[in-house]
């Protein structure tokens, strides 16, 4: 008798463990508490997204009507204070019909800047080159010459003055840096005490302590009867500020190189300085160039505090745009959130940029 | 600390007063730096001696003893404008003090909860974590305090029509009201009980530990002392007839009475600085739990604990050693910024010490007790992280 062929049962299809469904099962339900979590979410993402997105787009107004503004208040973000204001907010007090100079010269110095970032253009003309920007971008910014009007530093402001207290600051504080983290290194008692003297002062203060200093104390400190620039001033202060914080970093990656490199250069009779030029610094600056990006993500955050010393500089000018017109002046938080989006894009493209070093700097490592 | 020389070579015998001399060089090297910055130093002092001469600045700290003659908008002990100088400036350093302390206790926590909700296993939560921190890390700090000022300054209703929170506590452009108890004798026997409540602790934990190691028997060492401190406080509210009195506010047409209240410039410093500073510790969590190696997770649940004991247990110990020291500069960060409470009026040290200069004019002196302060509070919180730092440190060999 021949068997008759009997299929079992088929047997439920395994749980899908990939795809849209898994993924929110595993993520958003995983157990009770996490089901919880995303009820609870939610529940506050119904009650409140429509009313923020009321405020900041339904019931907006867009353009730079002040009656429109002025009726939707309460109801409705004014985003035309920006279509109205966005001139004097990122350029300052700067001449309006001057302002593709510091445009231009800005954008000038951000080239430069990237491209330093990027390895393919380290190479020794590089310094020559940043010193010709710079001489380009002051001629741009401060005129006086080639029939460009002249513009004092004191109306300086806005975006390009945050970038270039910034850019500046960490570009002097570099060298200086560099000599400090190597004297708190050396083995001379005199020396390793001045730096290490040096650098826990400046951290050891605020900073704007060191700009009350570069405002109220620098003009004691110089010459009778001079009077140096209060720009100059207070890019000093950040300077010097900027040099005890990245020394620390610095110091961090000369601890880092091994100390058989050393020895090693000592064998083939490099004197310190060969060593250090040739042998620790190139190694150590390749390991903390994240922590430097981050120093300097840091001082760009901190620019904004020379509005306290009265330069206008993004935070500063946006005060100074809004204040100084009371018909605008309400709707100063859509202004704040203008301002909060830009340093928001600088700082976040950076601090990506340094992760992504990072990176590379493993991968390298761990071939 | 004590770096190795860099490149000792025996050169064998060398003269003592050569140029060939490493010994001879350093110390010429040495001379000469601390010439020049004595220098320095020296013709920086001259000029602003000249500049204040010819400016006809006076000089000295003796100022300080003279009226001050300007109002405080708050302040811990009572002050008002016939004070002397020295007492402004005191008010200021326990308003920065107070920010300060509260606000890194407040960070703590929040950072806390913000980086462990980065391990979380639900992804919305994962990614409000990250976004947080990502937002709130990346926008300069004074912005956020003037935002936080404009908001409550702004936004809130006036003072004669508050938001009440269950007609207890009352927030409005005035500040935030809250109720408190009368301080009596209950307070202060229950205040007495806690401190006697924390030497019982303190020697429950060591006995509990001893026994442990003896015995093997594991004793709560959280718990149990929780409950001894809390029970004397307890015993002492008790033994002070248990008062129940609190001071409620009431609000009015133009100040919200009795409680507690703590004013808007107080309120923007606190939730800026707590906000700001709280994505940074979030960060310094999370990576200071990435560093436990997974093995560790993987052996404790291999001895069968459960995953809130391995994270109290195995991983947080672990972990406390590698946030530890970036943690601490997150806390002289914190108050170093709460200076910039000048920007908003909130009566601080480097607002005391601004309106001092303008009024006398005594630029040195002012900006030097702003330093000195400064550097005091960070160079004794260092030390006493240094100090945490090397007991909870890994004994090695």
């Amino acid at each position: 008798m021949a068997a008759v062929f009997q299929p079992i049962a088929p047997r439920p299809a395994p749980i899908r463990t990939t795809g849209f469904v898994a993924w929110v099962r595993r993520n958003l339900f995983g157990d009770w508490k996490s089901t919880v979590t995303t009820a609870i979410i939610a529940l506050v993402a119904i009650v409140y997204l429509p009313r923020i997105l009321d405020w900041a787009v339904f019931h907006a107004v867009f353009g730079a009507n002040l009656a429109a503004c002025n009726e939707a208040r309460g109801t409705g973000a004014c985003w035309g204070v920006i279509s109205e204001k966005h001139r004097f907010i990122i350029f300052g007090r700067y001449p309006y019909d001057q302002q593709w100079r510091p445009e231009l010269a800005t954008a000038l110095m951000m080239a430069l800047l990237v491209a330093s970032c990027m390895r393919r253009f380290w190479h020794w003309w590089l310094a020559p080159l940043w010193i010709v920007v710079m001489a380009v971008y002051f001629l741009l910014m401060r005129g006086g010459a080639l029939g460009l009007s002249y513009v004092a530093t004191d109306n300086w402001g806005g975006l390009p003055l945050t970038i270039m207290l910034a850019t500046l600051g960490i570009l002097f504080a570099f060298p200086i840096a560099i000599v400090v983290a190597l004297g708190r290194r050396s083995n001379m008692p005199a020396i390793r005490s001045l730096c290490i003297v040096y650098v826990e002062l400046i951290r050891g203060v605020p900073l704007i302590s060191v700009l009350f200093m570069a405002s109220f104390l620098f003009p004691l400190f110089v010459p009778v009867g001079m009077s140096p620039d209060v720009l100059l001033r207070v890019l000093i202060g950040i300077t010097l500020f900027a040099a005890a914080y990245l020394a620390e970093t610095i110091r961090g990656g000369l601890q880092a190189v091994p100390k058989g490199q050393i020895e090693a250069a000592a064998t083939l009779g490099l004197s310190y300085w060969q060593t250090q030029r040739k042998i620790v610094l190139p190694q150590a600056l390749a390991i903390v160039v994240p922590s430097i990006v981050n120093s300097f993500i840091g001082i760009f955050k901190d620019t904004s505090l020379v509005t306290i010393v009265s330069l206008y500089e993004l935070t500063g000018a946006m005060s100074l745009a809004l204040n100084s017109d009371a018909d605008w002046r309400p709707f100063k938080i859509e202004a704040y959130l203008f301002i909060t989006l830009i340093y928001f894009a600088f700082c976040f493209a950076m601090s990506r940029y340094s992760l992504w070093v990072e990176k590379q700097v493993s991968a390298s490592k761990n071939r | 600390m004590a770096d190795q020389p860099v490149a000792r070579v025996n050169r064998g015998p060398s003269p003592k007063w050569s140029w060939r001399s490493q010994a001879f060089r350093g110390v010429v090297y040495q001379v000469l730096a601390v010439a020049v910055i004595g220098f320095a130093l020296w013709y920086l002092a001259h000029n602003t001696v000249l500049n204040m001469k010819a400016r006809g600045i006076q000089s000295g700290f003796e100022f300080l003893t003279q009226p001050a003659g300007f109002d405080i908008g708050e302040s811990l002990i009572p002050y008002d404008a016939l004070d002397p100088f020295w007492k402004a400036f005191l008010v200021g350093v326990l308003n920065t003090l107070r920010v300060a302390i509260v606000g890194i206790v407040a960070a703590t926590i929040l950072g806390t909860l913000l980086g462990v909700g980065r391990f979380s296993r639900n992804a919305i939560l994962r990614g409000i974590c990250y976004a947080y921190v990502e937002v709130f890390r990346n926008v300069p700090v004074l912005l956020q305090l003037l935002m936080w000022y404009l908001l409550f300054t702004d936004i809130l209703p006036p003072i004669s029509e508050p938001f009440t929170l269950g007609g207890l506590a009352y927030l409005s452009k005035g500040g935030f009201s809250f109720p408190v108890p009368v301080w009596q004798m209950g307070q202060k026997l229950a205040l007495a009980g806690a401190v006697l409540g924390i030497v019982g602790a303190v020697i429950y934990r060591r006995w509990a530990m001893r026994d442990f190691e003896k015995t093997g028997r594991p004793h709560s060492l959280f718990w149990n002392p929780v409950k001894i401190i809390v029970g004397m406080a307890f015993v002492g509210w008790l033994a002070g007839g248990a008062p129940m009195e609190w001071s409620v506010p009431v609000p009015t047409q133009f100040a919200t009475e009795g409680g507690a209240s703590v004013t808007p410039e107080f309120l923007s410093v606190l939730l800026g600085l707590v906000l700001y500073t709280s994505a940074f510790i979030a960060e310094v969590v999370r990576a200071g739990i990435a560093s436990v190696a997974r093995g560790q997770n993987e052996a404790a649940a291999s001895l069968g604990l459960a995953p809130g004991q391995t994270m109290r247990l195995v991983t947080l110990p672990q972990a406390l050693r590698v946030i530890i020291p970036p943690i601490t500069s997150q806390y002289l960060n914190l108050t170093k910024n709460s200076s910039l409470a000048v920007a908003i009026g909130f009566p601080d040290v480097v607002s005391i010490a601004n309106t001092s200069l303008s009024q006398t004019g005594r630029a040195v002196e002012c900006i030097a007790i702003i330093m000195l302060v400064y550097l005091t509070t960070s160079l004794s919180t260092a030390a006493f992280m240094n100090w945490y730092n090397r007991r909870s440190a890994i004994k090695e060999r």
